[in-house]
Parts: C-alpha cells; sequence; structure tokens
C-alpha cells in the first residue's frame, strides 16, 4: 500500500510537468480548434531564450518576465506571418505547416545553442518537499505554478471582455464577426497567450529533463494526452488530466511486469484512449452536440 | 428624410454562381423596411452582402460612408446590428454572456449594465433566464435573444434575416409587435427579411420585392400590399 | 435557403472531392505510365532503387489517401501498418523461405485485418482523438516489435536482413531494375483497384460518410462497417507497401518504422492533395527528396530548409499538386477554346 501510495505521489510530481503543458495545449485549441504541434519546441524555443539571457547575467526572475513577454509576441508574429496565411486552406494544411514549424525551430535551436544537455536552474530548490523524498520544492512550486496559471486563465476568460470575445470567436466565428470581434486578432492573440503559457511550462520542465533542443518531445504527447484526456475544452480537466497522466505512468511502470521506460508512453496512451472510446469529449470536457 | 442605407448596382456571388444581379435600393432614416421574396430570390444574400459576408460588387453606402470594402465586423462596428438566419446563438454560453456580447465592441462601458436591464425589460422571459445556457433556450426564446443581443450594439440600423422561422404564429406576432416599438421608441432604422409577407407589409413602412436577384417592386407597404400580383404571389389571395 | 447559399456553411474536415476529380485522364496516365516505364532503362541503378522507394511510399501515401480523402477518417498511425507489412514480407521470406512475390498478398491480408479490427475502436473517435489514437500505434509498434517475446521471429533490435531477389526466367536485368518493374507492376494493379474501389458502390459510401455521415446513415449506408472497411482497405495496401520496401531495402529494424514514418507519409498525403490518388506520387517525391534537397542546402540547419521549403509548397498551393492539376487543366481549357 505505501508503495502505491509513493507511485501515486511521484505520479503527481511527473504528472505537474504535463499537466503545465496541457494548459498550453488547451489555450491553443480554444484559439484555433486544433493541436499545434510545434507547440513544445515553441516552448523548448522560449527555455533557450531564457537561459541565454540568464547566461548574460538577467536574474532568474527578470528572465522569467522577459521570457514571457518574449513568446508572447513571439506567438503573435508566428501566428500573422504564417498561419493567417492558411487561414482559408484545408485544416490538414494548416497541419502540415505545424510540422513545418516544428521542424524549423528544432534545427534553428539546435544549430544556435547546440544539442548537448545543459542544467537548468528552480527558484524553488530541489530540496525534498516536507520530507518526501518522492517530491522535490521544485515540483512542489511547480504545481503551483500550474494552479496559479489555472486560475488567472479562469479569471481570464470569466470576467474579461476580451476573455469572452475569445471564447466567443472560437465557438462561433460568423456570429462573433456579426458582433464586432475581430475573430482573426483573437486568433493570434490565442497564440500569444499558448505560447506565453508554453514558455512558462517549458521553463518549470527544463530543470527535471534538462535543456536540450528534444526536451519537450515526449513532454508535448503527454501534455496532448493530458488536454485530450481531461477535455480539450476545459483548462480545469487539461490540468487534472495532467496528473492523471503521470499517475497512469508510474503506476504501469511499477505494476505491470515487462514495461520498460519505453513501453511506458504506448501503454499511457492506450489508456487513455480506452477512457475515449467510453466518454469522447473527454473527462472533464463538455459534449458538444453538432447539429446536422 | 435623410437616407441611412443606399445600395446600389449590388452583385454577389458563390464561388461560380452570382445570386445577386444588380440590386439597387435605398433605407430612410428611422424607416422600418421589408424585403419580400420566395425561397432563394436572394433575401439573405442581400444582408450577408451589406456586412461582407459574401463576394459582392457595387456600392453600399451608410450615412453617406461608402461600407463595401469594410470587413464583417468593422461594418458592424459602425452600426449596424445583424440578426442572422439561424439566430447565430452562442449556445455554449449564458444568456447574460450573450447580451455582453452584444456590445462587446461598444467603447461605452458603463451603460452596459442598464442596457441589459432594459432588454430584460422588452423581454422579461429572458431574465428568468440569464444564468442559463443559451443553448437550451426555446427557439422563440432564442430569437427574443438574437434581437436583444442585437440591440445591445445600440444599432443605428437593425438587420434581421427572417425572424419568423420556425416560430409558432403567437410568438411570431409578439416578437414583431416588438419590433414596431423599438423601431418607433428606439430609433433604430429596421430592415427586415421575411417569408411572411403578409405579418412583414403590416409592421412594415416600405416594401422591395425580389425575385433571382433582382428587385423587381417597390414602394410603400401598403401599397404593395393591395398590389394584385403581390397578393396571388405572396400572400395567397 | 438555396441551394447556391448552403455552400458557404462551414467547410468540412476534408473536402468533398468528387470521385472522378480523384483520379486521372486517360491521356495524362498514359504519358506518366510511359515515363515510369522508360526512365528506368537511362538511369544509373542508384536512381532506379529510388525510384522504386519513391512508387513504395507512394502506394503507402494513397493507402492514406484512401483513408482520409475516401472516408475522411485521419490517420497517424500508418507507420504501424507499414512495419506490420514489412515484418510480415520479411519473417516468410526468411524463416519460411517463401518466394518473395507470394508473400506480399500475405502482408496485405494480415494487415487489412489489423486494420479492420483496429478500426472498430477507432469508430467511435474522429479528429484529433482519432488522431492521438493512430499515433498511440505508430509510438507503440516499435516498442512491440522490440520485445523480447518475439525476437525469435523479428530480430529484435537488430531486426532482420532480407535477401533481394535476383530477376527470373534468366532475363538480363540488374536486381534492382527487376525489382523496380516488379514494383511498378504492383503499384499499377493496385492503383487500378483503387480507382475502380472509389468508383464503386463502396467508395461512393465512403465519400458520404467523409460529407455527412448521419445523412449517410440516414439513406442506408452501414457506417461501421464502411469505416472499418476503409481502415482496412488503407492498411492493407500500406501492408504491401510495407512488404515492398522490405525488400527493396533489404533489411527490417523495428527503428525504420518510427512516427516520423507516419508524419513524411501524411505529409506526402497533404503535398499531393487530398483525396487526388495521382497526387500520391508528388507527395512521394516530396518526402523522398526534398529532405536530401535541404540536407544539401545546409547540412546544419537541413530540419529548417525542409520547414521553409513545406511552408514554401502550402503557401503556393495550399490544396497540393492537385491544386496544380486543375490550374494545368482550365489553361489546357482556354488554349483550347482560343
Amino acid at each position: 500500500m505505501e508503495l502505491f501510495a509513493n507511485q501515486v505521489l511521484a505520479g503527481i510530481a511527473t504528472g505537474a510537468i504535463y499537466a503545465c503543458m496541457a494548459l498550453a495545449v488547451v489555450m491553443i485549441y480554444q484559439a484555433i480548434d486544433h493541436l499545434n504541434f510545434a507547440q513544445g519546441e515553441m516552448a523548448m524555443f522560449s527555455t533557450f531564450v531564457s537561459w541565454q539571457l540568464m547566461q548574460w547575467g538577467v536574474p532568474y526572475w527578470g528572465a522569467f518576465v522577459l521570457t514571457v513577454a518574449f513568446s508572447f509576441a513571439a506567438g503573435i508574429v508566428i501566428e500573422r506571418l504564417l498561419f493567417k496565411p492558411l487561414a482559408k486552406a484545408p485544416i490538414l494544411t494548416n497541419v502540415a505547416g505545424f510540422i513545418a514549424l516544428y521542424a524549423i525551430i528544432n534545427s534553428v535551436a539546435g544549430l544556435i545553442w547546440d544539442f548537448t544537455i545543459k542544467q537548468y536552474p528552480t527558484p524553488f530548490g530541489s530540496s525534498p518537499f516536507l520530507g518526501s523524498q518522492l517530491i522535490s520544492t521544485h515540483q512542489a512550486g511547480m504545481i503551483g505554478i500550474t494552479l496559479l496559471m489555472l486560475a488567472l486563465l479562469f479569471f481570464f476568460f470569466r470576467f474579461t471582455r476580451v476573455g469572452l470575445a475569445m471564447r466567443a470567436a472560437a465557438s462561433l466565428p460568423e456570429s462573433a464577426r456579426l458582433v464586432g470581434i475581430n475573430t482573426s486578432w483573437m486568433i493570434a492573440l490565442g497564440w500569444g497567450m499558448a505560447s506565453a503559457i508554453g514558455s512558462i511550462a517549458g521553463m518549470m520542465i527544463a530543470p527535471v529533463v534538462f535543456l536540450e533542443p528534444n526536451m519537450m518531445l515526449g513532454v508535448l504527447i503527454y501534455g496532448f494526452a493530458a488536454a485530450v484526456l481531461g477535455g480539450l475544452t476545459s483548462p480545469f480537466g487539461a490540468v487534472m488530466g495532467g496528473f492523471l497522466v503521470g499517475i497512469f505512468e508510474n503506476l504501469v511502470g511499477t505494476y505491470i511486469p515487462g514495461v520498460g521506460n519505453e513501453l511506458k508512453l504506448p501503454i499511457a496512451l492506450a489508456l487513455i484512449i480506452v477512457v475515449l472510446v467510453v466518454k469522447p469529449a473527454g473527462l472533464f470536457g463538455r459534449a458538444i452536440v453538432k447539429r446536422v | 428624410m435623410t437616407t441611412m442605407l443606399n445600395v446600389k448596382d449590388l452583385r454577389a456571388y458563390y464561388g461560380q454562381v452570382q445570386a445577386l444581379h444588380g440590386l439597387s435600393f435605398s433605407l430612410n432614416e428611422g424607416s422600418l423596411t421589408t424585403l419580400l421574396g420566395a425561397n432563394g430570390a436572394g433575401k439573405t444574400t442581400t444582408l450577408r452582402a451589406i456586412c461582407n459576408m459574401v463576394r459582392s460588387t457595387g456600392a453600399i453606402e451608410f450615412e453617406g460612408k461608402p461600407i463595401g470594402t469594410r470587413s464583417t465586423e468593422n461594418v458592424v462596428r459602425l452600426g449596424i446590428a445583424h440578426v442572422p438566419q439561424g439566430r447565430g446563438t452562442f449556445t455554449n454560453m449564458t444568456v447574460e454572456e450573450n447580451l455582453q456580447l452584444g456590445a462587446i465592441s461598444r467603447p461605452d462601458k458603463k451603460a452596459i449594465g442598464s442596457d441589459i436591464e432594459r432588454m430584460y425589460e422588452h423581454f422579461p422571459v429572458l431574465k428568468q433566464r440569464y444564468t442559463q445556457q443559451a443553448g437550451t433556450l426555446s427557439g422563440g426564446e432564442q430569437q427574443m435573444l438574437a434581437v436583444a443581443r442585437a440591440l445591445m450594439l445600440r444599432p443605428r440600423l437593425m438587420l434581421l434575416d427572417e425572424p419568423s422561422f420556425g416560430l409558432a404564429p403567437l410568438i411570431v406576432r409578439d416578437l414583431f409587435r416588438i419590433l414596431g416599438k423599438i423601431n418607433r421608441e428606439e430609433k433604430v432604422t429596421i430592415l427586415v427579411v421575411e417569408q411572411n409577407a403578409q405579418l412583414a407589409l403590416e409592421l412594415a413602412d416600405q416594401a422591395y420585392v425580389i425575385e433571382t436577384g433582382r428587385i423587381v417592386m417597390s414602394g410603400n407597404a401598403k401599397d404593395i400590399a393591395n398590389n394584385e400580383d403581390v397578393r396571388k404571389s405572396y400572400l395567397g389571395y | 435557403m438555396s441551394a447556391a447559399e448552403e455552400i458557404v456553411t462551414e467547410a468540412p474536415a476534408v473536402e468533398a472531392v468528387p470521385k472522378r476529380a480523384m483520379t486521372l485522364g486517360y491521356g495524362t496516365s498514359l504519358v506518366v505510365l510511359a515515363a515510369l516505364i522508360l526512365i528506368p532503362l537511362f538511369v544509373k541503378n542508384f536512381i532506379i532503387f529510388q525510384m522504386t522507394m519513391l512508387l513504395i511510399y507512394a502506394l503507402a501515401v494513397m493507402a492514406l489517401n484512401i483513408l482520409t480523402g475516401g472516408s475522411g477518417q485521419f490517420s497517424l498511425g500508418q507507420s504501424a501498418f507499414y512495419a506490420v507489412g514489412a515484418y510480415t514480407s520479411a519473417i516468410l521470406m526468411e524463416h519460411a523461405g517463401m518466394n518473395y512475390a507470394l508473400t506480399l498478398p500475405i502482408a496485405g491480408i494480415v494487415c487489412f485485418g489489423f486494420g479492420f479490427l483496429f478500426g472498430q475502436p477507432a469508430l467511435r473517435l474522429s479528429g484529433v482523438y482519432l488522431a492521438l489514437a493512430t499515433f498511440a500505434l505508430a509510438t507503440a509498434m516499435p516498442q512491440l516489435l522490440k520485445l523480447g517475446y518475439f525476437e525469435h521471429w523479428t530480430g529484435g533490435v537488430q531486426g532482420l536482413v532480407v535477401t533481394k531477389p535476383d530477376a527470373p526466367f534468366g532475363l538480363p536485368m540488374s536486381q534492382d531494375m527487376w525489382l523496380y518493374y516488379f514494383t511498378l507492376a504492383v503499384s499499377i494493379g493496385i492503383y487500378l483497384a483503387s480507382v475502380n474501389l472509389l468508383r464503386s458502390r463502396s467508395g461512393r459510401a465512403f465519400m458520404a460518410i467523409r460529407d455527412n455521415e448521419i445523412a449517410a446513415s440516414a439513406m442506408g449506408v452501414d457506417v461501421a462497417l464502411y469505416k472499418t472497411l476503409a481502415f482496412g482497405v488503407s492498411a492493407g495496401i500500406t501492408g504491401v507497401a510495407g512488404g515492398l520496401g522490405a525488400i527493396a531495402v533489404q533489411f527490417v529494424a523495428p527503428d525504420g518504422y518510427t512516427i516520423q514514418l507516419a508524419i513524411s507519409l501524411f505529409l506526402g498525403m497533404v503535398v499531393g492533395g487530398v483525396g487526388w490518388l495521382p497526387g500520391s506520387i508528388v507527395g512521394s517525391a516530396f518526402i523522398i527528396f526534398v529532405p536530401n534537397i535541404a540536407e544539401g542546402i545546409s547540412k546544419g540547419l537541413s530540419g529548417a530548409v525542409f520547414g521553409v521549403l513545406l511552408f514554401l509548397v502550402i503557401f503556393l498551393v495550399p490544396h497540393g499538386a492537385r491544386q496544380i492539376a486543375i490550374i494545368a487543366q482550365q489553361l489546357a481549357a482556354k488554349f483550347k477554346k482560343n
């Protein structure tokens, strides 16, 4: 039983990583109704930017704020330059665009910062949290930041005019235009916010997985899975999904014999698919009834 | 009387298909005008062309300013509210959020609260349901909500696309009564597209009849209602 | 209101491509066929090998196209079917000593069954959910192939070496050239069968499901059956391509069939034009040659160059090669008029 409890706790600790990333995934899904395959790479690039700033002597929180601002702007620029022209193209063409963006960012980051693994600092320290060896102060801090972002997002979407406009633009673009919302800019704003949230995720994740151009590959997949599991329409669901996926993965690794590190991912994904088959809108998502 | 909206030689296209063939008409300020026509005559297209939601050529002037090249949201921001066919309700949001959205492009945020109260006076049923998801409202209630949402813009001109569609006759009467009231009391110029010609002609002061993308008749609503051809084709007696 | 106005309602995820537009005219087909037959006679063995791979990937891209462009289902898991096909052929050839040509139909049937079964749970999923499910399949496959239980058959991480077949009947032809013509024959056969399939009753059922699932079921189309059938057919063709690939590369190993392959096939479909079968060969050429071109332009930044080239293509022709074909057709029509 103690083993079980410990594994759950360890699962929550890893789950925090996925939860963080899943928030960014939900954010972009709200804005563009699709998953962005390049999101992990964007977060990785942002994290490198913050690392570079710290190398130049900027203190941690200064670099943090500058990076979030940079990422927000970069997200908007990417949307305006690369994806706005594709607004009328088929969705699958847009997906190809995400893959192209992925390749570009990964390759450029590799060229600037090379592929060696780098240490990345944490502002929370890495001693055991409340005397537990399974969860460190950094992971606890990461959970705290994730929950804080969740609260801010909830406030933003529920109580601000821009948040309301973004939700309207995402759910019914044509009606949104008819109340005077510039839906095209709402999409750009969604990209900016998703990119900013992703950068925070990256900076929180980097101390755990270390900094290198491919650091986000696995994380993004788990982030997708978490968001899909929790329900792509619900930031709260995404965060819960993140923790659940973390717990899933740890329990699978512990209790099913012969599951090495490499089979953890497929099994976790398979479990998620089972959940989706039963509950297609995710655990916390709103079932959207489409009229035909 | 001044002209509020002036449309000249409007042609609209869906892909290769031309839906409007040089439509010209104008609306006087404060008027309530109806656009009549059979299925596929181009009524909806005319409204969509005014808001630039379909590819079109020709001149559209609103209060003397050309608006043909403005994007939909910028047309709306001039004070042209459009209640689309199918109502365009944000079904997964609450009634109150829908009303908030109606006013989202207005710069005067302070008056929004009192405007929402005013809408609840016009449409008491909405007040009872203000925290409810808009998608759970009945068809009639959703149509009321759509009109209320449009009014939240404090529009100068309101375009309504078949507001009676799918509603019970009693509710339609009620809705049209409110539209008349809004037109008189709030000085909103209204252009309403209708298939229910009888009701529309009772309500309106001006009328246009449109057939296969062309205006075939125009004039005072009463005269039109008394016109033999119109009576045969649209009123059925 | 009128039919014309309904066109402006929201576009479905996959464009409705009428079935005649999914194929090529006779004249163009003959020109392409002649080129495919004649070119190998004048080029080096390595290029012949690349052309073989071109055909093989074109088959796999076309299989995805039947699934996505035909029935509107999305898959990021084609690499798994490709892998199963490749291993089926390799194991039958190396362990059972079977003739390479005979292994292909078996690979196809095995993959058809696999795809049909996978299509069952996939029925409940659509859009991003289906993408994630198929993605899971693609990531699991290399790991499954590495598993110790199957090592005797699969060769584990090492994989299997496959013998390249000689030209039969003592034909004076290099192995590469023989394999190319063999692949070409198989490809043409499958292409013609696919075209016929899409023009048949089943093809109409696929497209009805793609365009409006509920309306299709209301008209009596057995949606569940045809959706799983589309998965099966797509997987079966991919399996044959995988088998051919194993023979051509003379080697199968788990890491040859990662998610990257699935993504490549997806890109091939987009570049070729979703729903346009002849575009598959253009898409295949893109995924085979463009990475090499990118590498040639800049070694350090090959990924970025590839991404930029991909962006250029989708900016210029968001509907893929099909768009070029349509433009060419319109130009030709204009030319005839003048």
